[in-house]
Order: structure tokens, then sequence, then C-alpha cells
């Protein structure tokens, strides 16, 4: 039968591994300094649609939304297995909150016109698991969250859905858009052959940048010319990535960026963690009877 | 989005499960009494579900002023969009200012659809929740009276503070046990007001067909004594230990979220922003290096020791009593001097003479 199925998936810092160098004197964090991966249940989330696209058939689009280095993002999903990717990529897009990037996403799903949507539960950055919810939405799909274990039956879906203290299971009806849960199942990894194929491709902005890097003294009408002239080849062979700004997703703008997001940042503070004045006890048996006899003579051990 | 209203009362969405309200409603409750005499507005709790009228008194003890009651057959078991309808519909009506919504699964599901639906701004997990001022950077225009919302982000290593300025109603949603529980006053009055149900026309998308869901195997929130485990701890095995100390005290047993992680203990032990928050009136720390997710879990304990062999771990900027050294020598010490008081009075005799 085959389900058209579009994934988003998000570039983020890896934030699990903040260490001493990834923080500034200021206790700032420095953004440039982290590495950038592919956000954890993003990958569960491709994983659950190349599943149904294995059982069923069908096609798996990727799309992300970020700065042109998030085409890294797109091209491990083509190595996994993804069919198609798209990167929506524009300056007027920044400092989107969740909602005026759900809106993004939902122009961009709409070009597609899927019958199954699937995203990571959340992403390590923003913390926030509301893009899934805010896109689904605002493209009328039936909303399944904390996925675990799909099947589908024609134009509808029964769910496993992970609801924290056990589990539900829901019929859905199509189309619908899911969140997926890390503990749904293990991404598959690269295949070989597939990155062997896709590894050249590149989005037209990425070609602009190394036509950029590689004759930086050239005019830009002949820079232009030549990112024209490399971007065919690649489009030749199959290798040119997909990529839309918000003009060609035909997005009000007044509904994104900074302009469209109604949350705005009053104040960051880093976390510095003065030294506190502890009550320091040796290891040894002596030290630890003293720590205990303490604590029993105000009664906090009973 | 409603406009700006600064008459709005503040809400809170009692969430209940099989006719029971789950803690998050009454903690949300005691927050939004704050807010709501801050800005001297009534406070209001929303009421979702079949057969749940009963539940109206409990929440009205606990400090609402009104509850806004929608039952409805079709609102028996929780699905997105039913629920997202009547809420929209009852926002646009009576324009809340301020809505809050427990962080839980229902609510992080729930909360996201009505604020895309409403168009307004909506922040997810909040730590603390004030009324304040606020100037627009661009425009310097300067606001009063706004919902600062603060909540770590990047992994928690930044504090931020967000503010929704225009696009009411202000929404936010805060995890359980992060706010304390409100105590109930017996004999408060308030009003319950029964709301319309519109569902018309709207096949419900999702059928629930089985749900199992089972009560959390510990009580955290209720322990007066916690021994949790960090990554330190080294394997399930090794926290063993842990359980010993913690049930020769009389404690429960917590985990930071790396320990649940590596599977050392289960996640219903797990202590922190994302797991569950506490206040006992001690907690001890055994190689746990105290990441400032964990320490929001639990940094308001009354009393807190740290057991970690690296003396630079951030759990010592907020303990009270430290052991630098190697837990695995440390908390068998423990056990053993407790077992056998006659060494710990000696050792306390000792240090009086």
């Amino acid at each position: 039968m085959g389900y058209n199925c579009v994934v988003c998936v998000k570039q983020v810092p890896d934030t699990k591994r903040i260490t001493g160098q990834a923080m500034k004197e200021d206790g700032t964090v420095n953004r440039a300094a982290l590495p950038a991966v592919f956000n954890p249940e993003d990958l569960n989330a491709l994983e659950a649609a190349l599943r149904v696209r294995d059982e069923h058939g069908g096609k798996v689009t990727v799309i992300t939304m970020g700065l042109p280095a998030a085409c890294d993002v797109l091209r491990d999903s083509l190595f996994r297995g993804a069919d198609a990717v798209a990167l929506i990529t524009d300056r007027r897009a920044a400092a989107s909150d969740t909602l005026a990037t759900s809106y993004i996403l939902a122009c961009a799903v709409k070009k597609l016109q899927p019958d199954l949507v699937f995203c990571g539960r959340q992403a390590i950055d923003g913390d926030t698991a509301q893009v899934g919810p805010q896109l689904a939405e605002k493209i009328g799909f039936t909303l399944v969250t904390y996925l675990e274990d799909l099947k589908l039956e024609g134009r509808s879906a029964v769910a496993r859905r992970n609801v924290g203290n056990g589990y539900e299971m829901v019929r859905a009806r199509l189309p619908a858009l899911f969140t997926v849960v890390e503990s749904a199942n293990h991404p598959r990894p690269h295949a070989l052959k597939r990155a062997m194929k896709c590894k050249k491709s590149c989005a037209p902005v990425e070609i602009a940048k190394a036509v950029d890097t590689a004759t930086p003294k050239a005019t830009p009408e002949a820079k232009a010319e030549e990112t024209k002239r490399r971007c065919a080849e690649l489009a030749a062979k199959g290798l040119l990535l997909t990529q839309w700004n918000l003009d060609d997703l035909q997005a009000d703008l007044s509904w994104c960026g900074g302009a469209g997001s109604p949350t705005k940042v009053h104040r960051i503070q880093s976390i510095v963690l003065a030294g506190g004045a502890y009550k320091e006890f040796p290891p040894t048996e002596n030290g630890v009877n003293r720590l205990l006899g303490e604590l029993i003579e105000d009664h906090t051990i009973g | 989005m409603i406009e700006v209203n600064r008459q709005g009362e503040v809400w809170i969405y009692a969430e209940q499960e099989a006719g029971k309200l789950s803690d998050v409603p009454m903690e949300l409750l005691s927050k939004g009494r704050e807010l709501a005499d801050q800005l001297h507005v009534p406070l209001a709790a929303v009421l979702l579900g079949k057969n749940v009228s009963d539940l109206a008194g409990q929440l009205v003890l606990h400090g609402a002023d009104k509850v806004y009651l929608a039952e409805d057959p079709a609102l028996a078991h929780y699905q997105t969009a039913s629920y997202t309808k009547v809420i929209c519909d009852l926002i646009t009506y009576r324009k809340p200012q301020i809505c809050l919504f427990g962080a839980t699964p229902m609510g992080r599901d729930l909360a996201p659809t009505i604020a895309s639906c409403m168009r307004c701004g909506l922040t997810a997990d909040c730590t603390d929740l004030e009324i304040g001022e606020h100037t627009e950077p661009s425009t310097k225009e300067h606001l009063t009276n706004l919902l600062l919302q603060i909540r770590p982000a990047f992994g928690g290593n930044i504090i931020a503070t967000i503010v929704n300025p225009h696009r009411w109603p202000q929404m936010a949603t805060v995890r359980e046990g992060v706010m304390r529980m409100s105590t109930p006053t017996p004999g408060r009055s308030g009003v319950t007001v029964r709301c319309p149900v519109n569902l018309a026309g709207m096949t419900l998308p999702v059928e629930v067909l089985e749900s199992h869901r089972r009560p959390k195997k510990v009580n955290l929130k209720g322990a007066r004594i916690i021994v949790a485990g960090g990554a330190g701890v080294g394997s399930r095995e090794n926290f063993r230990q842990i359980w010993d100390l913690a049930n020769i005290l009389g404690g429960a047993v917590g985990g930071s979220r790396a320990a649940v992680d590596l599977g050392y203990v289960d996640h219903d032990h797990q202590i922190g922003q994302t797991g569950t928050t506490v206040r006992p009136a001690l907690y001890i720390a055994c190689g746990l290096s105290g990441a400032v997710q964990h320490r929001a879990g639990m940094q308001e304990s009354a009393k807190i020791l740290a057991i970690n062999n690296d003396k630079d771990a951030p759990i010592f900027g907020i303990a009270h009593y430290g052991i630098v050294g190697d837990l695995n020598e440390v908390v068998p010490r423990m056990i053993k001097a407790i077992r056998s008081g006659a060494s710990i009075e000696k050792a306390a005799a000792a240090t009086k003479a």
C-alpha cells in the first residue's frame, strides 16, 4: 500500500557533553566549541519511519530547519536509508520559538503532503517537547505522543504509547503525527552502500560557501555562475539536496522568527556554582562515626 | 490568541485520571494562589472528565476560588482533540491571563496543542514563576505584572527567564514536585461553574483500546530520608549498598538520571528536573556529581550529605556535610556503624571530651 512519511529532525549542540571547555569563563556556553549532533530521539523517529516503509512501502523524506551545517544530519539520514531530504534555511527564521518553528515546519509538511509525520519527542537543547504537538495542531493531523510501537492498518494506526507510569494502546485515525521516544527502537546504522553513494551530496548553500572559500577574490557574478554550475552537476547525479527558504514555503513572515514568537527571553543567567561551606569529615571509620553521631544528636537520623 | 486582559484570572489545569486528581493540581494551586493574590484576580481550576464533579470540592479546599467544570461522556478518557477544543473554547470566552499545567505526560501533550491553537506563548518545565516587569529590547516598551517563567535550559547549564508580553494567555508547564503542595483550608468556599461542552460534529480521532497504568513503586516525595546513587556507583550490583544504607536508615532510594539511564536503578527512583523533586530532612548523595538538573530536584533538602571521591564535584557546592572518599569504603562503614550503635556513641563522646 505504501505510506508517504515525513520525519522532522534537528541538529543540536551536544548538551550532554558540556565540559569545562564548552563553558566560557563568564559562565556562558561556547556553542562553537560544542560538537553538533543528531538529536537523539529524532534518530528513533527516523527509525520508526523507515520501519513503516520497510513493511508497507512508500517514501521517507527527512526535513530539518536550521543553519547550513544542519546538512550533516540530512546526509546522516540518507546514509541510514531516507529516500529524500530537504533543508529549510533562512536568516529570517532565526530566533523562532516553538510556535514559529512549528509554523515553518507546517508550511514544509503541507508541501510534501504525507500520510504520517514522525518527530522525536524532544530536542536536547530546548527540552520543551512542544514542536511535535504544535506541528500536529497546525497541519490538522491526529497527535500520538510518546510512541513506542506502531502497527498500521489502512487508514488507521494502532500505537503503544509510553505514558510515564505505564502504557496505553490507542487506535488513531490517519493522517497522524507521532512523537517518538528513545525506548521505541534502536536506530539502524549507516548502510555502507548508501553512505558511499550519498556522501558527496550537498545543498546549494554549502556549494556557495565552498565556491566562496575556493575563490574569495572572484566577483559575485563569477561565484554565482560557478555555484550554479556545480549545483547542476550534482543535480544530474541526484546528489543535490533540496533547499527551501521561507519564500519557497510561502510562509507568512509575521509568523516566523522573532516576530512570530510569542515567548521572549527576559534574561539568561549562567549557573555558576560558588563553593559551598560544608562540614567535612574524613572517610575513615572515626570520621563516619562522628558524622553519624552529629546526625543522630540533632535527630536527623532516628 | 486572546487580547491582553489585565482582569484575567489565573487558571490551573486539574489533571485527573480515572476520577482521581494527581498531586500536580494541588502543587499548581499553591503557586497559582500566590500569583493570583499578587495580581488581585481570582484563581480557578479547570476540570474535565465524566462524573468528576466531586473533585471540585478538593480543588476549592486547596485554594481555588472557582472550578470550571466540563463534564461529558466524550471526555471520560483524555485525548488531545476533545480536551483541546473544550479548553480553547473556555479560554476564548473567559480570557484568563495565566494558564498553568503540570509538565506530566498528559500536560506535555495538551498544553502545546492548546498554545498552538490559541497562538500564544508556552514555556515548558518551569522551576519557578514570579510576577515581574519586562522591557522589550527593540521597542523599549515597559510592561508590568507579567508572568516571569523561569527554567533551566541548554542541558541545564543556564537558567532562562522567559516572558510572553503580548500573545496571551501566558502559559507554562511545571514538573511534579517543583512547587510545594498546598495545604487544604477546611471550610474554604468557592464556586463551581458548569461549562458547556461543544464537540458537535467532531469524530474523535483517537480510541483508547487498553490502559495499563501501575501505581508508583516508591514514594520519594514523602520520604524523610533519601539515599541516592549516581553514575559513580558503577553498576546495578554495586547499587545494592545504596539500598542497604537506605533500608537501615528507614529511608527511600533515589538515583540520578545518569544512574537510571545506566540501568543501576529503576526510573521510579529518579530524582531531578526530569524525575521527582524532593525535600527530605536528609539527602545522602553517593557517587553523584550533582549536575544542575539533579540539584534542581533535591537542593531544598534540609540536610545534604555528599560522598564522592572528586572534591570538585558540584554536589559539594550545596552540601551541608561532605566526605571526600570512595563510596565503596564509606557506605559500608556507615552501615556497620549504624548497626553497632556503640561505635557512634564512643566517637560522639570522644568529640565532646
